[in-house]
């Protein structure tokens, strides 16, 4: 028997499967969250060089992390749909796409707040401080295109269109910064977890985890309601039992 | 109806946006006043002392460059989508690609080359030393016409939207950083005695790489916004 590997490109039976695995991510999720919090709070020791303020790096590294996955993987989607024509790949990569911001946001966030105590400042023109900048600016153009067209199928692939060429720019803008940056000033303090102590990691690696499985849980109920409002005239919506009554 | 070549295409469109240019002259003037305020600006805004606006001028006078740039990208497409001589272009056997790159380099001659024209005589109110002036223009010579294409990709993708400016330049000046940063660097490399080749072969790069992916981008943005 043939798989069909394409079963779940169709936004009517991914709908159905994305309903199931929310309650089970966001679960999950949440309990992940709990362990690498408690592990990073309470069990992973003081930093030597650090004291306590390391510990924002628990959520920090994750968040950065998946800011710049999230943008390669909705980059992804976009060209899929743009390659492809299939509809649930331009859902997917606006669906993804505040998740992104969010985090890029949270990483610029915390990493303001890192710095304060460990550099005496709030924001250095660091290398991967402005890139991490620049990826949020790239999420909120992104943003603003898909939101100020109104036909959805022009506002998918041209939003589509800009993503790729962000994704072309993305490694250029990062050596470009780097570049800058060494050519300006000393590189500054590095955080190289080649020592860390196995508790730190194991409460990185279960934030990281926890972070992941909120993006998947939360793109996906977002991507529903996406779903929802763009094949509201469908038979197969008509049928939902939630729609019905 | 005589066979154009790729080439004849090209500078048909070149002289059609030219043209169409000269006879309203006051854009181009706009833009290129823009670009004199803004950094005429800066002296007021942070004090008149000398070191310092030596120190900051390649910065000032290529952000007010990036800035003017996107003032005039809006008009890159839109007076021909409005008359629906885009749809005819876009109808015409020859290669869509082609007629964008002539419009992009109608648009850096309306509005790239007056700011490099221009750049010198802000330069010297700056008190930039001769050597810096002459790496500043070599990489605002190198750098603009890239601001233009790359514009051009957003100024495709805007068309005919509303609040398009501002969305415009949300979306390119993030993408131009690069530009910005080798064409300032190169400047503060002559400054301070240091080689300024790999800053220049970088933006040539830049440029290069433009000149081959942006008209074909910008192709395909056109034709995501007329269909």
């Amino acid at each position: 028997m043939a798989i069909n590997w394409f079963k779940y490109a169709a936004p009517a039976t991914f709908y159905g499967l994305a309903g199931k695995l929310i309650p089970w991510l966001a679960v999950t999720s949440a309990i992940l969250f709990a362990i690498g919090l408690y592990i990073g709070f309470a069990v992973a020791p003081v930093d030597a060089q650090q004291g306590e303020f390391y510990r924002i790096i628990f959520i920090h590294v994750p968040a950065s992390i998946l800011s710049m996955f999230l943008y390669m993987i909705m980059a992804g989607y976009a060209a899929l749909g743009l390659i492809f024509n299939t509809r649930l790949s331009a859902m997917m990569a606006s669906a993804i796409a505040p998740t992104g911001a969010l985090f890029a946001f949270i990483s610029l966030w915390t990493g303001a707040l890192w710095g304060k105590p460990m550099w005496g400042v709030w924001w250095l023109w660091d290398a991967r401080m402005t890139s991490e900048l620049i990826l949020l600016f790239l999420y909120l153009g992104f943003i603003a295109l898909h939101a100020s067209i109104d036909d959805p199928r022009r506002a998918d692939r041209a939003s589509a269109l800009l993503a790729i060429v962000g994704s072309v720019n993305v490694p250029i803008i990062y050596f470009s910064v780097k570049w800058w940056n060494t050519l300006h000033q000393g590189s500054t303090i590095k955080f190289t977890g080649s020592s860390m102590h196995i508790a730190m990691q194991q409460a990185m690696f279960t934030m990281m985890a926890a972070c992941w499985l909120y993006a998947m849980a939360v793109v996906f109920a977002r991507v529903r309601t996406i779903i929802l409002e763009r094949e509201r005239n469908t038979t197969w919506i008509g049928e939902l039992s939630e729609v019905k009554q | 109806m005589k066979k154009s070549t790729m080439f004849g295409l090209l500078m048909l469109v070149v002289r059609r946006d030219l043209i169409l240019a000269m006879r309203r002259r006051a854009d181009v003037l706009t833009t290129l006043i823009f670009f004199v305020m803004v950094v005429s600006l800066f002296p007021l805004g942070v004090g008149p002392e000398m070191a310092m606006l030596r120190k900051m001028a390649p910065g000032v006078l290529w952000v007010a460059a990036l800035l003017s740039s996107m003032l005039s990208l809006g008009r890159l497409f839109s007076a021909d989508y409005l008359d629906g001589t885009l749809e005819q272009m876009m109808l015409a056997p020859q290669s869509l690609s082609m007629l964008v790159l002539g419009k992009m380099a109608a648009h850096w001659v309306v509005s790239g080359l007056p700011l490099v024209l221009m750049a010198p005589i802000l330069g010297l109110q700056f008190d930039m030393t001769g050597e810096a002036l002459v790496v500043l223009i070599i990489g605002l010579l190198l750098g603009t016409p890239i601001l233009s294409m790359v514009g051009a990709i957003g100024a495709a993708l805007t068309l005919g939207l509303r609040g398009g400016g501002v969305l415009l330049s949300l979306l390119v000046l993030p993408l131009c950083i690069p530009v910005l940063i080798f064409a300032t660097g190169a400047v503060d490399a002559v400054t301070s005695g240091l080689n300024i080749t790999a800053h220049l072969s970088l933006l040539g790069a830049f440029f290069v790489m433009a000149l081959v992916f942006t008209p074909w981008v910008t192709a395909q943005a056109l034709r995501i916004s007329m269909e």
